[in-house]
């Protein structure tokens, strides 16, 4: 994302080129190099939200598999035209309303990069596009926290709201050039590919999601068991293999931080899986493919925000960190009593500030010295209170808001489903389908 | 001894089931069944409305001592009840049982059930 500042002075040369002669449109060429890697991690991106889908759909009870993975198919809907039409500019446009989010006129339905070539040396279509699916997927995480009982249509209205007053300013407070995150202490509050953006963000809407609209009908009570795991496993591994793309394509580049981004997500992801693997064993003397897919989660939500500026020992330690601190919050959510049936705030919202917080203990020292050359001097601490005023940040502002969406389309279009109709299942009573055929019933 | 077999539409599974816990009936079989009656299954294809060969359905099995008979029924039928009743809710057969066995203690008749 720092690419972004390159890309003003691409935007400078190019004002600057533009009279003298027609070949100074590309002031910037493109490197093939790096659009292709881009190109690459677009696809790859949007390749998770399949994977989510097959994730949180083997999670739920038969009778709802469909209307379970319509909400990540949705999200690649109604978010894929948003991003296009005002989605991208409310998030990289520049600052308005005092920096609450941007806008720029030129962005609205990205009509004016057609030719632009950003200072990245990448089309700005392809950074649009990748940027895009980060919207996308943010919001169909937090479905698995109200998973089993909402109307589609309250979801569809709840996910365009998300999508506009909660995904834009908070990706543009982090990502964009002159966002504050972006700017604070000495350079910046790190997140890389979207810890507090994504994960927190989507982690604490979740909780507050799944609290205001109240558990399953039956829960704890009844047990709900996940109806099919190999499509649960399967989505894991999708997941996994997309986030090469989320992580190494947050790089916007095809080069050494591209190189170190995907070392580090490869090795959180493992370190993640081996630690829930050892937990479960230690404890019930069986690891569980469940744990292992959670494990392979957890240690990649971890090094998200972390990808950029931590090395490989640093990658294993916080994907084992929050691995056990993941596993203990949902033994404890059990204890509450509360229904985040999916587990989405105990992995990616606790996961999450797991990494953001801890990164600042394993950053690189050459990343320390940059710091410390550009303020004077920076330590480990003042960068850990920069982190943590960006997760207090996104946290404060996603519940708030989130709760204001969820009563409002509560009191609106409605978002519980009724009684009767969540007996019956989503895919009877909201899709007028089933997912199965004679596969027994759970 | 009675076997009732209960077909009834998939959506009502949970009503019945609840239903039938609360009459006092906790030991069910459940499994999922296809077949044709008189009503006209109605699923969705692409815009559609398409009429399946074969149309799912839930068959609940239930062995129990001749008293429990009606209230069983009685449980099934107000549970499975589309809107008052549609056609397609359903159908109860009841079968007379000659022996039950649990398995684990080898106990015989109504005892075991």
């Amino acid at each position: 994302m720092k690419k972004r500042k390159l890309r003003i002075l691409g935007f400078l040369a190019l004002a600057l080129f533009t009279p003298l002669a027609c070949w100074a449109a590309d002031g910037t060429s493109v490197d093939t190099g790096i659009t292709s890697w881009m190109l690459t991690s677009t696809a790859l991106v949007l390749l998770m939200i399949p994977g989510l889908a097959m994730f949180y759909g083997g999670l739920v009870r038969t009778k709802n598999v469909l209307g379970t993975m319509m909400h990540s198919y949705a999200a690649m809907a109604i978010v894929g035209v948003l991003w296009a039409v005002c989605g991208y500019a409310l998030s990289f446009g520049t600052n308005i309303l005092g920096g609450w989010i941007g806008w720029d006129g030129k962005l609205f339905f990205l009509r004016g990069i057609d030719d632009t070539i950003m200072g990245s040396h990448v089309p700005e279509y392809v950074f649009a596009m990748f940027q895009g699916k980060f919207a996308i997927i943010t919001p169909a995480l937090i479905t698995g926290a109200f998973a089993e009982r909402v109307k589609f249509r309250g979801y569809c209205i709840f996910l365009a709201l998300w999508s506009l007053l909660v995904y834009a300013p908070l990706c543009h407070w982090v990502w964009a050039s002159d966002g504050f995150l972006f700017n604070m202490g000495a350079k910046g509050a790190i997140d890389f590919a979207g810890g507090t953006v994504v994960h927190i963000s989507s982690g604490i809407s979740a909780l507050v999601a799944a609290l205001f609209l109240g558990a399953r009908r039956g829960y704890p009570r009844n047990s709900m068991h996940p109806n099919n795991l190999v499509m649960t496993l399967m989505g894991a591994g999708l997941l996994w293999v997309g986030w090469f793309g989320f992580n190494a394509g947050s790089s916007i580049n095809s080069g050494i931080d591209t190189a170190r981004a995907l070392t580090v997500t490869q090795v959180a992801a493992a370190a993640g899986a081996v630690m829930w693997m050892l937990i479960e064993a230690l404890y019930h003397g069986k690891s569980t493919s469940l744990g292992i897919s959670s494990g392979i989660l957890a240690g990649l939500v971890a090094i998200t925000p972390a990808a950029g500026v931590v090395q490989v020992s640093g990658a294993i330690a916080l994907g084992a960190i929050a691995s056990i601190i993941s596993y203990h919050a949902i033994l404890f959510k059990s204890k509450l009593g509360y229904d985040d049936s999916l587990d989405v705030f105990g992995i990616h919202g606790v996961s999450g500030i797991t990494g953001a917080l801890l990164l600042t203990f394993f950053i690189r020292p050459s990343w320390m010295a940059e710091a410390a050359l550009k303020a004077g001097s920076w330590t480990v601490w003042q960068q850990l209170g920069v982190q943590a005023a960006a997760v207090g940040i996104t946290v404060l502002y996603a519940a708030v808001l989130t709760l204001l969406l969820v009563w409002f389309v509560e009191k609106t279009a409605g978002f519980r489903m009724e009684e009767k109709d969540e007996m019956a299942g989503m895919d009877h009573t909201l899709h007028g389908e089933h997912g199965y055929g004679l596969l027994n019933v759970n | 001894m009675k076997l009732v077999t209960a077909i009834i539409q998939p959506d009502k599974l949970d009503e019945v089931r609840e239903s039938l816990v609360a009459a006092g009936i906790t030991r069910i079989t459940v499994s999922r069944v296809s077949g044709h009656g008189r009503q006209e299954g109605e699923d969705l294809y692409r815009g559609q409305k398409v009429i399946p060969n074969l149309i799912p359905k839930v068959r609940l099995d239930i062995a129990c001592n001749d008293t429990f008979v009606k209230i069983a029924c009685d449980a099934i039928i107000q549970s499975a009840r589309h809107n008052g009743g549609k056609v397609g809710d359903g159908k109860i057969f009841i079968t007379s049982l000659e022996e039950c066995i649990r398995i684990r203690t080898g106990d015989k008749g109504g005892e075991a059930i």
